[in-house]
């Protein structure tokens, strides 16, 4: 089957050089950010995709690159077997995506009343004709994710952060979406409403055989509602896995190292390794393997060769130490 | 003997409405050398009992009853002035947002030095020595050449390594730090808590730790206070609260992080929203929400009581009550 998804070596960079008279007078060239470069994978229809990293890594540049908010500077993004900008340019196909974002402050027009909110996708697609019919399918909508069909009358300020990420659902879910990409849904929750949110998400999923490219920087949270996961790591992914294999045989020395540093509710009074460094500046990575001047396994080969996502037992892991076999398991 | 007691505190924020009760009957005390961690959902009240301790309640915010006594003393109705001694050379604050705490046009080395020279009895030269030494201790690399760079020169994880210095410098009693790793990455955090852990092990400093985030006091607090509503609903060991909670909404709240260690189907949630300060219900805040609420919870506000290993605001752990 086609998959809903598919980027073939995609890649976004931003040109982040200064005016053209400092370049000038300091003597320096082009700067070019790459925020993403060169990131494959596919989503089958109906199952999750995880992207997880620290900030800066890439992931939300991917989202945007999946439905389109960027043009990719490098490489492929399929939508359901066709390209993306020809799939864009098609009303009835951009229909089939919708995107769902961080901050439900900033998301939802404070201006307007939420139920016109709602109904913004079905007016701009002309997908139901009629103000009563629209406000019916609203009330649906709002039912569905667990509001009340009286609550269209209200504004975005009446409401607290998980309500309004429950409006920002509906709003996605109003086009009668098959593909949701959703930017850290639940981090500016709290847990007891990220809890609900996830429950959510998930019976949806189940009821109307959603596709989900969930991005999340949060490794617990992604455990709970992926099938598959990426890591990335400076633009790339550097592990890509079954979610129950990524969490039980971490491969790449960068999953390990993030799955070492959260803080976990059995740890009490358990001292930990955290890892050093930072992530550094993806203007100016490091040669090689990006991850090599933090990584214990690192070597010369690390240093000159950047590696490739190769085939590890159920994963791809783009890592020299795991193709050699010096990563201990 | 406690270094910081805070008893029945009440913070009021009068509005045109009617007053707003933002913190009601809050008692909690921390020793020398004790981490005490504060969770709860936003608006529970954690950040305003960080800042009420810290004398910097955001106006028309005002503590309208109860006591803080810091070593005995009482600092909550110290005139603003004397307030601002104590803190810095006595309380030491970290905030979350290391960008806004900084002062943007000073360098990283004069803002320690000032803090020093202003607290305590030394000079420019010795300062500037005791900045360097405190830049290494919180694990900034070169410390002696990058004192004097400003603080937008410095990544996100290292200011907060400076935020903490800062904090630390003065050689406080107590700090107050109020979500001091939630702007970081889970590989900064890690680093920024085991350093926080060893500055409070080493120097016996106390430490007030407000966050959301139940991993982070499970790693680094002795006791944690869970808050709702402005008040507090369980107080105890930190091993205590997370595995045994013993107050229905502590229950619900552990029981909805989702576990790193296995996939589960559906999560626990807790049903509702916190209440708005302008509509608590009456008798226990958490009544509406609550699956184990009985009609006493409808119409008396319970207080901490003792609870297992723990001291609870919960009918269900009154004398005689049916359970």
């Amino acid at each position: 089957m086609t998959p809903m998804l598919e980027t073939q070596d995609v890649a976004r960079h931003f040109d982040v050089s200064r005016p053209l008279i400092q370049r000038l007078l300091a003597r320096e060239g082009r700067r070019t950010l790459r925020a993403v470069d060169g990131v494959s994978f596919a989503i089958p229809k109906g199952s999750t995709l995880s992207l997880v990293g620290e900030s800066g890594c890439g992931k939300s540049t991917v989202a945007r690159l999946v439905v389109g908010l960027y043009p990719p500077t490098r490489g492929r993004v399929l939508f359901d077997g066709q390209d993306l900008a020809a799939a864009r340019a098609d009303r009835r196909q951009r229909s089939r995506m919708q995107m769902i974002f961080q901050d439900p402050y900033a998301s939802l027009n404070p201006r307007w009343r939420v139920a016109d909110i709602i109904a913004e996708p079905i007016r701009a697609f002309g997908l139901i004709e009629g103000r009563a019919a629209q406000m019916e399918r609203v009330g649906e909508l709002l039912t569905q994710v667990g509001l009340s069909p009286l609550d269209g009358q209200k504004y975005p300020h009446e409401f607290s952060g998980g309500q309004r990420q429950r409006i920002s659902i509906a709003r996605a879910l109003s086009s009668n979406p098959e593909f949701l990409v959703c930017d850290e849904p639940t981090s500016a929750l709290d847990v007891s409403v990220q809890a609900q949110i996830l429950n959510l998400m998930k019976e949806l999923q189940a009821r109307l055989g959603l596709t989900y490219l969930f991005i999340s920087h949060n490794l617990a949270v992604v455990r709970q509602v992926s099938d598959r996961i990426g890591v990335m790591y400076l633009g790339r992914l550097v592990e890509l896995a079954p979610a129950e294999t990524l969490f039980t045989t971490p491969r790449h020395p960068y999953t390990r190292a993030l799955m070492e540093a959260i803080p976990d509710l059995e740890m009490t009074g358990r001292a930990r390794t955290p890892v050093g460094g930072e992530v550094p500046s993806p203007i100016s990575p490091p040669s090689g393997c990006a991850f090599h001047p933090r990584c214990p396994l690192a070597n010369a080969r690390c240093k000159a060769e950047a590696p490739r996502m190769l085939p590890a037992g159920e994963a791809q892991v783009a890592c020299h130490a795991v193709e050699e076999g010096r990563a201990a398991a | 003997m406690s270094l910081l007691e805070v008893k029945n505190l009440r913070v009021e924020f009068p509005t045109r409405r009617g007053t707003l009760v933002a913190l009601d009957d809050v008692s909690f005390a921390i020793a020398p050398g004790e981490v005490l961690g504060v969770v709860g959902e936003s608006g529970a009240g954690k950040s305003m009992t960080g800042a009420a301790i810290i004398g910097l309640l955001e106006p028309p915010g005002r503590i309208a009853g109860g006591q803080i006594l810091l070593e005995g003393r009482r600092i909550d109705n110290l005139p603003y002035e004397q307030m601002r001694r104590i803190r810095g050379r006595e309380i030491g604050a970290i905030f979350q947002d290391p960008l806004t705490t900084l002062n943007p046009l000073y360098t990283v080395g004069r803002q320690l030095v000032e803090t020093m020279t202003t607290h305590l009895p030394i000079g420019p030269g010795e300062a500037r020595e005791r900045a360097i030494g405190w830049l290494e201790q919180v694990g900034i690399p070169a410390a002696r050449e990058r004192i004097d760079s400003y603080p937008h020169e410095f990544s996100g994880g290292m200011r907060q390594r400076v935020v903490i210095a800062l904090a630390l410098c003065a050689e406080p009693k107590l700090i107050v730090a109020d979500e001091p790793t939630t702007a970081l990455d889970v590989s900064i955090q890690a680093q920024v808590i085991a350093l926080l852990k060893r500055l409070a092990r080493e120097k016996g400093t106390a430490m007030m730790l407000v966050t959301h985030d139940m991993g982070v006091i499970a790693e680094t607090a002795d006791r944690v206070a869970v808050m709702y509503a402005g008040r507090i609903a369980e107080i105890g060991p930190v091993r205590e609260v997370v595995k045994h909670a013993n107050h229905p909404y502590s229950q619900g709240l552990m029981a909805s992080i989702p576990p790193l260690d296995r996939r589960v189907e559906r999560l626990q949630q807790i049903e509702g929203a916190m209440p708005r300060l302008s509509a608590i219900p009456k008798g226990c805040a958490y009544n509406p929400r609550c699956p184990h609420a009985f009609d006493r919870c409808q119409t008396e506000r319970p207080d901490l009581m003792p609870a297992g290993r723990t001291e609870a605001a919960c009918w269900l752990h009154a004398e005689g009550s049916a359970r």
